[in-house]
């Protein structure tokens, strides 16, 4: 029986990509441009500026609420947290404290108990629990397991500005200041680094598919900071009632594998600490990715006090229920929805489909491609034109960086059935035989392997016109 | 032509009909300006030039072509130096223009000064300025009362024709009330806020602060409606004020006997005399019964000094002139129990039962409006004090305006006008509240007081001395 079980939750920033900020109307987009040149007197809290918030934006964190399956507060508003630092040129944020947009959601996210085990670090004294599945293997087939992971809430708010340190002086550039951030928060129901990593993949799938952030976390767009404890409760509802007594919060993580790096050195980390018989200490640690190390940033012993307090500058928000609805319609088919359609309509194998349905774009390509090569009257010969397609596109045998015209041209050409000359193919045949003599020979006296030999030069002399498969069948019989 | 003395609407006029050019108009208030402000210090800034250019001969259709005003100082004024009379700001010079002066510059306007006020609009009397004390034009060894008292005392003096104030707690009444003008808090949200530099956000209202009635509704008519630039602005549509004035409704009008606690004798019996003579203008008076103004009190000190806190956080002496430490000390003081109120675990404690008081304030007025058209009372429990009895009190501001606060904690429409002279010459007001977005009803009542007693000639000896 092992010792620990790890208690991770996650805090995720979500960039959206809307036109404007979210107070004011400068470009959201605020990447490689000259610093402070994206700037207005609302985004550098000039006296006497005002916010309006952005109502895409908030549409928008809706919608992610949604799609995260989530409640979304009918009554909702923005708050004022409090706090100095020379990138928050207001000295408050501009967020959501006690009414988010969305709250109460759920996300389910797939794994397989074998790959967790591998993923799970090995330390001194033993290893780490793995006791949240929900479904046991044989409820859930192909070895996977379906966990739920519970969404706190959903909320709005504002990115600050951007530091940069040159020598010893600070430079801060305002030209982010004041984009949309959404802040996803969920509760801490991980226990592995492996799963961090499958939800955040999965997250950023469902956020591409809704089209309203690059969530990008090389680039910064999409941010996670995972909160890492370890519990010496190994069962689940117990543990969730008795956390830990301490947590630690790990920063600068920008991408999904250093998100598993960095928590799997956080648990052996604080697994080493707590065998010693000591608490790790409360505190915020950046991730070097060099290094592949965390390192202590500072310390959270006494927890901020950034006395929230509702925005006066901005009126509280309502949302109808048709409001609320309407924007549910705008949703598009997500990930696994689009890759159940795909196996049940088209026949697709699993991973195809998973792989299809990953990227929106890819996925709508697929069904633009195969319905334009339906639409041509060449294909009418051509059997399984999905699954063939799926399979082009897959093992990218032809490549999706044309248009769909170009690609169903290509397609037919490639998988149309060749028109065989029937006596051509006879008579390359009959002296392929006649002028190997010794090769046939070794056929004949067992070296099968040879035939694949007599079926390439065939196919040479025919000019590659004709079906390999039914040339083999013909070799195979006249050799006999 | 002898200008001395004329409204707004006057002015208008006479250059409409081209009896005096614009260019002269200007000189005119500049010179008396520079007269008579040494000894007022009404202004923390003059401007030497018209920033809306005068082209000699030709009278374009704007408004208020020609009309010079002053702007109290914490309106963002763009290339103007905007200091809110605190040395934190001592040389911002704001890059934008605030949605109130921009609609005055689109209507024509020339911005005359930058007026005096208490530093951050955090006070009764000018004093907590950083530029100085603005003098009452009627005794100069008095309060003109605040914090828009620089505006107050342009206007009395006549060194300037009119002038645009901001009243959170009754900084545009009170002084109103203490240099015998007209000054009309609008209801919140009627006037945009953008470019106003932030005191207590959810109390602040921009308003005119004029020598006439009319002049008052006018200036309110270019100033009021949506902006999109300030989210709590109202889309309620602007009524045409003076047209809706000049019909002569008989009005019901409501005393409540809670707001003439504690006013000096000599405002008790002005008062008095004035519901004499609207009764005898044929209007209904009857006693209504509204909350305490204590509550209001409490709930506006908290919530108001909260704000005060987030807002000025943003003076971290990074961006602008000065750093923190040139914070006065009222400011300093807001900001600590502001600061207090929002700590955790005191939060539930003080501000969020004050937004609960709040709404049952609201909902006080609310429903006495149901039966009256509008409520009257003294403006303040006393007129001018002396010079010096501001540091006597460590909540002189609540003091001084604790018959103003509750129309700001509701957020209805309230007007000082002056009713009567004291026994020390010295103006008194009257404080005419109304429902929310009914500016209509208060310009209509007010402006037929006018008519009936010209306010008893007190803006006119006001101005008399400074001729």
């Amino acid at each position: 029986m092992s010792k620990y079980t790890p208690v991770i939750g996650l805090e995720i920033h979500v960039e959206l990509k809307t036109k404007s900020k979210m107070f004011c109307q400068c470009d959201a987009d605020y990447f490689g441009k000259k610093p402070n040149s994206n700037t207005c007197p609302v985004c550098i809290g000039m006296p006497g500026a005002l916010p309006v918030p952005n109502r895409t934006a908030v549409e928008w964190a809706i919608k992610i609420g949604q799609a995260l399956n989530c409640v979304i507060n009918k009554h909702s508003k923005f708050d004022r947290k409090h706090y100095f630092y020379p990138d928050l040129p207001k000295a408050y944020q501009i967020s959501q404290y006690d009414e988010p947009i969305a709250v109460n959601g759920r996300f389910n996210i797939i794994t397989t108990p074998s790959s967790l085990r591998s993923a799970t670090p090995p330390y001194i004294g033993g290893e780490f629990t793995n006791n949240n599945l929900l479904l046991t293997k044989e409820e859930y087939p192909k070895g996977e397991v379906v966990k739920k992971i519970a969404i706190t809430r959903v909320h709005l708010e504002e990115d600050t500005g951007k530091l940069t340190h040159t020598g010893k002086d600070t430079l801060v550039d305002f030209n982010r200041s004041s984009v949309p951030l959404v802040e996803i928060v969920t509760e801490p129901d991980f226990e592995n680094a492996e799963d961090v990593k499958i939800f955040l993949e999965k997250l950023h799938t469902i956020i591409r598919y809704l089209d309203v952030s690059d969530a990008n976390m090389e680039e910064g767009s999409m941010r996670m900071e995972p909160n890492i404890s370890l519990s010496m409760i190994s069962d689940k509802a117990e543990r969730m009632k008795h956390l830990p007594n301490y947590k630690v919060e790990v920063k600068n993580i920008n991408s999904f594998n250093f998100a598993k790096k960095a928590i799997d050195f956080e648990l052996i980390r604080q697994a080493k600490i707590l065998d010693k018989g000591e608490t790790p200490a409360q505190e915020t640690r950046g991730y070097d990715d060099k290094k592949g190390i965390t390192f202590s940033q500072r310390s959270k012993e006494e927890a901020q006090d950034y006395r929230y307090f509702p925005e006066p500058d901005i009126p509280p928000m309502e949302f109808s229920d048709e409001e609320i609805e309407a924007i549910r319609l705008t949703i598009p088919e997500l990930p696994s929805a689009k890759r159940e359609r795909f196996i049940r309509d088209f026949g697709l194998k699993e991973n195809e489909a998973a792989i299809l349905a990953r990227e929106r774009s890819i996925a709508d390509y697929y069904e633009s491609v195969f319905s334009k090569i339906k639409s041509i009257r060449a294909s009418s010969e051509i059997e399984n034109v999905e699954k063939l397609t799926a399979s082009a596109i897959v093992n990218k045998r032809i490549s999706i960086s044309q248009s769909p015209d170009e690609f169903a041209e290509k397609f037919i050409e490639t998988y149309k059935p060749i028109d065989v000359d029937q006596d051509k193919l006879s008579e390359v045949i009959a002296s392929i035989i006649k002028n190997n003599p010794k090769q046939v020979e070794q056929y004949n006296a067992g070296k099968t392997g040879l035939l694949g030999y007599f079926v390439g030069m065939v196919m040479k002399e025919m000019n590659g016109k004709a079906d390999p498969q039914a040339v083999q069948k013909l070799m195979r019989e006249r050799l006999s | 032509m002898d200008l001395f003395g004329k409204t707004i609407t006057e002015l208008q006029a006479l250059i409409k009909e081209k009896k005096v050019a614009a260019s002269e108009v200007w000189e005119y208030f500049v010179k008396r300006s520079k007269r008579h402000n040494p000894k007022l210090n009404a202004y923390v800034s003059l401007l030497e030039k018209p920033s809306n250019p005068i082209v000699k001969g030709i009278i374009p259709k704007m408004e208020l072509w020609g009309i010079p005003l002053a702007v109290k100082d914490n309106y963002c004024t763009k290339g103007v130096r905007t200091t809110a009379s605190s040395k934190v700001l001592d040389d911002f010079i704001s890059p934008y223009e605030s949605t109130v002066t921009s609609k005055l510059k689109l209507s024509g306007y020339e911005l005359l000064g930058k007026t005096n006020m208490d530093a951050w609009a955090h006070g009764a009397s000018t004093e907590t300025s950083d530029y100085g004390l603005t003098k009452n034009p009627w005794d100069l060894g008095r309060y003109p009362g605040g914090s828009s008292g620089g505006s107050a005392a342009a206007v009395a003096a006549y060194i300037a024709p009119g002038a645009i104030g901001s009243d959170t707690g009754g900084s545009i009444r009170h002084p109103s009330a203490w240099c015998g003008i007209i000054g009309l808090k609008p209801t919140y949200g009627r006037v945009s806020r953008y470019g106003v530099i932030a005191m207590g956000s959810s109390f602040d209202c921009p308003g005119p602060m004029t020598q006439s009635v009319e002049d008052n509704a006018m200036l309110l008519q270019i100033m009021a409606g949506k902006d999109p630039y300030d989210a709590t602005s109202s889309p309620v549509a602007v009524p045409d004020y003076r047209s809706k004035m000049k019909t002569k409704r008989k009005l019901k009008i409501g005393i409540a006997r809670e707001y003439l606690k504690g006013v000096e004798p000599d405002i008790q019996t002005a008062f008095e005399n004035m519901v004499d003579v609207i009764k005898k203008m044929g209007h209904s008076v009857v006693d209504v019964s509204l909350m305490s103004p204590e509550y209001s009190i409490s709930v506006y000190t908290i919530a108001q000094r909260a704000e005060v806190s987030s807002n000025l956080g943003r003076y971290d002496g990074i961006r602008y002139a000065n750093n923190r430490a040139y914070f006065g000390q009222e400011a300093k003081r807001r900001i600590m129990l502001g600061t207090y109120t929002l700590s955790h675990g005191y939060y539930d404690a003080f501000y969020k039962k004050a937004q609960k008081v709040r709404t049952l304030i609201k909902n006080n007025f609310k429903k006495t409006f149901e039966d009256v058209d509008l409520i009257i009372g003294p403006n303040t429990p006393v007129t001018a004090l002396k010079v010096g009895e501001f540091e006597k009190y460590p909540f002189f501001g609540e003091l001084m305006d604790q018959l103003n606060e509750s129309a700001s904690v509701a957020g209805i429409p309230a007007m000082s006008i002056p009713i009567e002279l004291d026994s020390k010459n010295l103006p008194i007001g009257m404080q005419i509240m109304g429902n929310y977005f009914d500016e209509s009803s208060i310009f209509n009542f007010a402006y037929q007081i006018e008519q009936e007693t010209n306010f008893f000639d007190v803006i006119k000896k006001g101005r008399e001395k400074y001729k």
